[in-house]
């Protein structure tokens, strides 16, 4: 499609239909919006970008992001310093964080083993994970790994990990979501689903 | 271009927001990528897990083109060795034998084999000796299979103890007796004599050492690949089933 504006606003166009859930037209149509609310909107996006981009840091601690290190999370005294929550990514500790699922303080792994993405151990925050759980503070653990062969082939392997550590380590249970029905249920969730099932 | 086919689900890679390239292996027409729109969706997602037998539809302009994949389950088999350590590392590892295939190449043979093997993935000891007779087998469908069934010095066809780490072939208890330090232990579940009998642990440890030896002589050092991670884990599993 041949441009129909100037190299600056093609740039941004581009750029925005990188963000994740934008498209080329959806990208061309929040730029439009941008350039009209220029006041309201484009300046005071761009700044807080800016302002983001200079100050965002990865907390050294649990690999969080955030603008001071150790992260909020990390420093936060009311959580429960027994209890480490290992997470694939940061976009799973701000789900747990957003469901208040958990009270224990987070690590994040940066990935989970995936053979075919090359990615094996030593491209994981492991030394790490085992630094946490060697300072001796922690009961146990819960490895909050997605449902998948890479992320339970993971779990395993930090499970194998830290077992001289002598914590307790847990996941989270695989079943039955909330609001779904059996019937529409893949029966490779059904079965483990029956095969957790909790006494009542 | 357009066929459909049975196949067993290797691996997914990301594609973009929602689709995922799909490996499959498949009853005839070998190792076969493809994309598949929607591929990361709340109802794909579980079907597009290693070890999942597909009933797959590819669609393609070209055959030459990666093509799209159209994929139903017909077994759900990693939801059942999600919990099992031992299963998993199995099933890396196979994933991990099945990608030293060229893609496109039929092997309807090992497409049988790899469906039993998993089917036996949830029972370590009896999946561990039928693992090493899949590495066997794709060493085969590579050129380079092994000759373990008749004596390399004297055509004896009883007695076979030793394999030549060299030529892959069978060495009987009285040529090989000279140059036992030199000859690699082949356990009696694959010889002739014994095919059939139920291995013991170490028999199936001697497979994995014979096996891995020539996996290696013939395609991690040719090939400069990294060797596979999982079969270390599996094997461990295997050796703690003593």
């Amino acid at each position: 499609m041949p441009a129909v504006t100037g190299p600056e606003i093609e740039r941004l166009i581009q750029l925005l239909a990188r963000v994740p859930g934008l498209g080329p037209r959806s990208a061309r149509r929040a730029a439009l919006q941008l350039i009209k609310k220029r006041e309201q909107l484009l300046a005071p996006l761009a700044d807080a970008m800016r302002v983001a981009n200079e100050r965002i840091l990865t907390c050294t601690t649990c690999g969080n992001v955030d603008t001071v290190d150790p992260c909020t999370l990390c420093r936060d005294e009311r959580r429960d310093p027994t209890l480490l929550v290992v997470v694939e990514d940061v976009a799973d500790l701000w789900a747990l964080e957003r469901a208040q699922a958990t009270n224990g303080f987070y690590h994040v792994l940066g990935g989970v083993l995936s053979p075919l993405d090359g990615v094996g151990p030593k491209d994981l925050a492991l030394d790490r994970l085992v630094a946490r759980v060697a300072e001796g503070r922690i009961r146990e653990v819960i490895l909050a790994l997605n449902a998948t062969v890479d992320g339970q082939t993971t779990a395993h392997y930090v499970t194998e990990l830290l077992a001289p550590h002598g914590v307790k380590i847990t996941r989270l249970a695989h079943g039955v979501p909330v609001g779904g029905e059996l019937d529409y249920l893949d029966e490779g969730t059904l079965a483990a689903a029956m095969r957790q099932r909790t006494a009542l | 271009m357009e066929w459909r086919d049975e196949g067993i689900v290797i691996g997914v890679r990301r594609h973009g927001e929602n689709d995922v390239v799909l490996e499959l292996l498949t009853r005839e027409r070998g190792r076969h990528l493809g994309l598949v729109r929607g591929g990361r969706s709340q109802k794909l997602r579980p079907v597009m897990q290693p070890g999942n037998a597909v009933d797959a539809v590819w669609r393609a302009r070209l055959e030459e083109h990666l093509g799209e994949y159209r994929v139903e389950a017909t077994a759900m088999r990693a939801a059942r060795l999600i919990d099992d350590p031992a299963a998993l590392y199995g099933l890396g590892h196979l994933a991990w034998l099945v990608r030293l295939l060229p893609e496109r190449d039929p092997h309807p043979a090992l497409y049988e084999t790899l469906g039993i093997v998993l089917d036996a993935l949830g029972d370590v000891r009896l999946a561990a000796p039928l693992v090493v007779r899949f590495e066997l087998a794709v060493l085969s469908e590579l050129g380079f299979g092994l000759d373990l069934d008749e004596c390399a010095a004297t055509g004896a066809r009883t007695k076979l103890v030793w394999v030549s780490p060299k030529s892959g072939r069978a060495v009987s208890a009285a040529a090989g007796a000279p140059w036992r330090d030199r000859l690699l232990p082949l356990p009696g579940f694959l010889s002739a004599e014994s095919r059939g009998l139920m291995p013991t642990t170490e028999d199936v440890l001697a497979g994995f050492r014979l096996t891995g030896h020539f996996l290696e002589r013939h395609v991690i050092d040719p090939r400069g690949i990294a060797p596979s991670e999982a079969r270390g884990a599996f094997i461990a599993a295997a050796a703690r089933e003593r």
